[in-house]
C-alpha cells in the first residue's frame, strides 16, 4: 500500500473538518443540526465560480501565480463568495432558522433546514444545471516528495491555507471576547443572556465563521475535484460524522474528525475500492455513537 | 374515458403506497417525535428484499428465491425492521439529532449498497422480472391496474386500522405521554428506550412493506427510486397531512402526491424537452419552500388540529409566539 493514501486524505480531511467546524458550531450555539450546510458549500462555490467569471470577463485572460493553477481572480473571487455565503446564510436565519428555533422542539428546525436544503440544491440544479464544471482545466504535475507521496503545488498551497484558517477561528473562538461570548452561549444560554452577552451578534458570528469556511471547503473541492450542485450535499455525512467524531463544540475535535475521516476514507479508497467510500463516514459515526457517543473533546450534554 | 380511470386507478395506486410510507412516519414522528430522514433507506431495504426472495432464480446475482408474494412482503417488513431497531438501539438513547443524522447515513449506505453490491442488489441496473400480483391481467392494462389498487386499497386500510389501534391502545397512550412528557412517563416506570425502539421498528416495517408494494406494483427496481427526493416527498405529505393524524397522513399523501403529479405533467406540457430537467428542480425548489412555510406558519400541519398540551412555566414563550403568527 502506498503513502499517497496521507495526502489524499490530509486534503479530503481538510475539506471534511473546514465544513465541520460550521456545523459543530451551528450545533452547540445554535442547537440544531443544520442539513443545509452541504448546500452552504455548494453555494459558496459556485458564487466564487461566478465571479471569476466576471473578472475574467473584465479584466481578460489573468495568468495564474506561478506553480499554481490559479491566479488572484480565484483568491479574490474567494473572498467575495465567502461573503456572500454568509450573507446567504444570515438571510436564511432570518427568515427561516431564526424563527424555528423559537419553536417547542428543537427538531422542527432540522426539518426546516432539510426543506431549505433541498429547496436551495434544486435552485443551484436549475441556475447551473447539474453538469459538473471547474475553475481550471489545466494539468499539475504532481512533484514527488519521498516516500512513494507525489504532491500538486494546488494541493499544497491549501493545506497551508487550511492550517492558516484553523489556526485563526482557534484564536479568535478562544481568544477574543466575541469567542468568550460564543462559548457562554453554547454552554449555557440562559446565564449567558443574564451575563448580557448580546445573543443576536453571537448568533451572527456563529454563522459567518460556518458559511465562509463552508465556502473555502467548497472552493477547494472545486480546485481538487469539481464542481457540483450535489458536492455538498454529498459532503454533508462526513461533516456531520466529523463533529460527533470530534465532539460537538468543539472545534480542534471538528478538524481532528475531519482528518481521521478523510485519512480512513483515502485509506479504504486504496484497500476496498473508491465506490464504498461514503461507507467510512457511517461506519465511523456508528462506532463513535456506541462506544463515546461525546466525541473525542466532547462534554456531557447539559 | 377507459383511460381516465386507468390512470386514476394508476394514481391512486401510487398515491396509497405513498400513505403507506406516511402511516409509518407518522408512528415514527407523528405519535412517537423521533426524527427519521432516511426513510428512503427503509423503503428500499423492504424493495430489495422483497425482490430477492419473489424473483426467479437470476446467475447474475444471490437468489432470486421464486417465493410467493406475501413471502416478500413479510420477509421486507421483517428485514425493514430490524434494521429500524438496530438504528433505535444504537442512536435513541441520546439527543433526537443524532438519531436524524444516523438515519440520514442508513439512507446513504443502502443507496450504496443498492449501487455497488451487484451479486446482491443487481447494481445501477437494478432488479427486473418482479413478479406482479395479477400478471396475468397485464394484457389489460385497466383490469391491472383496478386489481391492484384494490390489493394497495386492502394494504393500506389494514395498515390504518391497525395503526389506529395501536395509537388507541395502551402502547399508543404510552407513546404519546412519552412524547408529551417524558419524565412524567418514565416516573411512571415506562422504559422510554424500549417503547421508542418499538415505535421505531413497526414504522420502519410498514415502510419496508410500502417499498415491496411498489417494487411489486411496478415489477422493476433501481437505486436511483430511493433518493433523498423520495424522504423529502413523505415528509412533505405528513407535515401538510398534519402530523399525529393518521387520517391526515393518507390525505397529505394523496393531495401532495396529486400536486406533484400535476405539476410534473404541466411542467412537461409547458417546457420543451431540453429545459424539462430544470424546470422539475424549480418543482422540488416549489416543494421545499412548501415544507419551510407550513412549519413557519402551521407547525402541526394544514389538517393537523391536534392542541398540544402547554405545559406551564415551560412552554409559555412558545405558545406566545404561536398565537402571535
Amino acid at each position: 500500500m502506498s503513502l499517497q493514501f496521507v495526502v489524499d486524505g490530509l486534503l479530503t480531511g481538510s475539506m471534511i473538518g473546514l465544513g465541520a467546524i460550521g456545523v459543530t458550531l451551528t450545533y452547540s450555539i445554535l442547537r440544531f443540526s443544520n442539513f443545509a450546510h452541504g448546500d452552504f458549500m455548494a453555494w459558496g462555490t459556485y458564487a466564487t465560480l461566478a465571479v471569476v467569471g466576471a473578472i475574467a470577463a473584465m479584466f481578460g485572460k489573468v495568468a495564474p501565480i506561478a506553480p499554481l493553477s490559479f491566479g488572484w481572480p480565484l483568491i479574490v473571487a474567494l473572498v467575495v463568495g465567502a461573503a456572500f455565503t454568509a450573507l446567504l446564510a444570515l438571510l436564511l436565519d432570518k427568515v427561516l432558522f431564526s424563527r424555528l428555533r423559537k419553536q417547542e422542539q428543537a427538531i422542527i428546525a432540522v426539518m426546516g433546514s432539510f426543506g431549505a436544503s433541498m429547496a436551495l440544491r434544486s435552485l443551484l440544479e436549475f441556475i447551473f444545471t447539474s453538469r459538473p464544471t471547474y475553475f481550471s482545466r489545466a494539468i499539475q504535475i504532481a512533484m514527488p516528495v519521498g516516500f512513494g507521496i507525489r504532491i500538486t503545488p494546488d494541493q499544497i498551497a491549501l493545506l497551508i491555507l487550511t492550517a492558516a484558517l484553523v489556526l485563526g477561528v482557534h484564536v479568535l473562538t478562544t481568544r477574543t471576547q466575541t469567542g468568550r461570548s460564543m462559548q457562554a452561549m453554547s454552554q449555557n444560554p440562559a446565564l449567558a443572556r443574564i451575563a448580557g452577552i448580546d445573543v443576536a451578534s453571537v448568533v451572527r458570528v456563529t454563522w459567518v465563521i460556518g458559511a465562509a469556511l463552508a465556502c473555502v471547503a467548497g472552493v477547494m473541492i472545486g480546485v481538487l475535484v469539481q464542481i457540483r450542485p450535489l458536492m455538498g450535499f454529498d459532503m454533508l455525512l462526513p461533516m456531520f460524522a466529523a463533529a460527533i467524531l470530534g465532539g460537538i463544540g468543539s472545534i480542534p475535535g471538528a478538524v481532528l474528525g475531519g482528518l481521521i475521516i478523510g485519512l480512513a476514507e483515502a485509506g479504504a479508497v486504496q484497500l476496498i475500492g473508491a465506490e464504498w467510500r461514503a461507507a467510512v463516514s457511517f461506519v465511523t459515526l456508528m462506532a463513535v455513537l456506541v462506544v463515546r457517543p461525546i466525541g473525542l473533546f466532547g462534554v456531557r450534554e447539559r | 374515458m377507459i383511460d381516465l380511470v386507468g390512470y386514476g386507478a394508476f394514481f391512486l395506486t401510487t398515491a396509497l403506497i405513498f400513505s403507506l410510507v406516511t402511516l409509518g412516519l407518522n408512528l415514527q414522528w407523528g405519535l412517537t417525535g423521533l426524527f427519521n430522514v432516511g426513510l428512503a433507506g427503509f423503503v428500499a431495504i423492504g424493495a430489495y428484499t422483497s425482490a430477492l426472495l419473489t424473483t426467479p432464480d437470476d446467475p447474475a446475482r444471490l437468489g432470486g428465491f421464486g417465493l410467493p408474494i406475501l413471502i416478500g412482503w413479510l420477509g421486507a417488513m421483517f428485514v425493514g425492521g430490524v434494521a429500524a431497531a438496530l438504528t433505535g438501539i444504537a442512536t435513541l438513547r441520546l439527543r433526537s439529532d443524532y438519531l436524524a443524522i444516523t438515519t440520514f447515513g442508513v439512507a446513504v449506505v443502502v443507496q450504496l449498497v443498492a449501487l455497488n453490491a451487484q451479486k446482491l442488489t443487481g447494481g445501477p441496473f437494478g432488479i427486473g422480472f418482479i413478479p406482479r400480483p395479477f400478471g396475468g391481467l397485464a394484457e389489460t392494462p385497466l383490469l391491472f391496474n383496478l386489481s391492484n389498487l384494490a390489493i394497495v386499497s386492502a394494504v393500506t386500510l389494514a395498515a390504518y386500522l391497525a395503526l389506529e389501534h395501536l395509537t388507541r391502545s395502551p402502547w399508543g397512550r404510552v407513546l404519546k405521554a412519552l412524547r408529551e412528557d417524558e419524565r412524567a412517563a418514565i416516573s411512571l416506570g415506562k422504559s422510554a428506550r424500549f417503547y421508542r425502539v418499538q415505535a421505531f421498528a413497526v414504522g420502519g416495517a410498514i415502510m419496508a412493506l410500502a417499498g415491496a408494494l411498489q417494487a411489486h406494483f411496478i415489477g422493476f427496481i433501481a437505486p436511483d427510486n430511493y433518493l433523498s427526493i423520495l424522504t423529502f416527498q413523505v415528509w412533505v405529505m405528513l407535515i401538510v397531512g398534519g402530523s399525529g393524524s393518521n387520517a391526515g397522513a393518507i390525505a397529505g399523501s394523496v393531495l401532495v402526491w396529486a400536486i406533484w403529479a400535476g405539476s410534473g405533467a404541466l411542467t412537461s406540457v409547458l417546457f420543451a424537452p431540453e429545459q424539462q430537467a430544470r424546470a422539475a428542480s424549480l418543482q422540488i425548489v416549489a416543494i421545499g419552500v412548501m415544507l419551510c412555510v407550513i412549519l413557519l406558519v402551521r407547525p402541526n400541519g394544514i389538517f393537523g388540529e391536534r392542541p398540544r398540551r402547554v405545559r406551564f412555566g415551560k412552554r409559555t414563550k412558545a405558545t406566545a409566539s404561536e398565537s402571535g403568527s
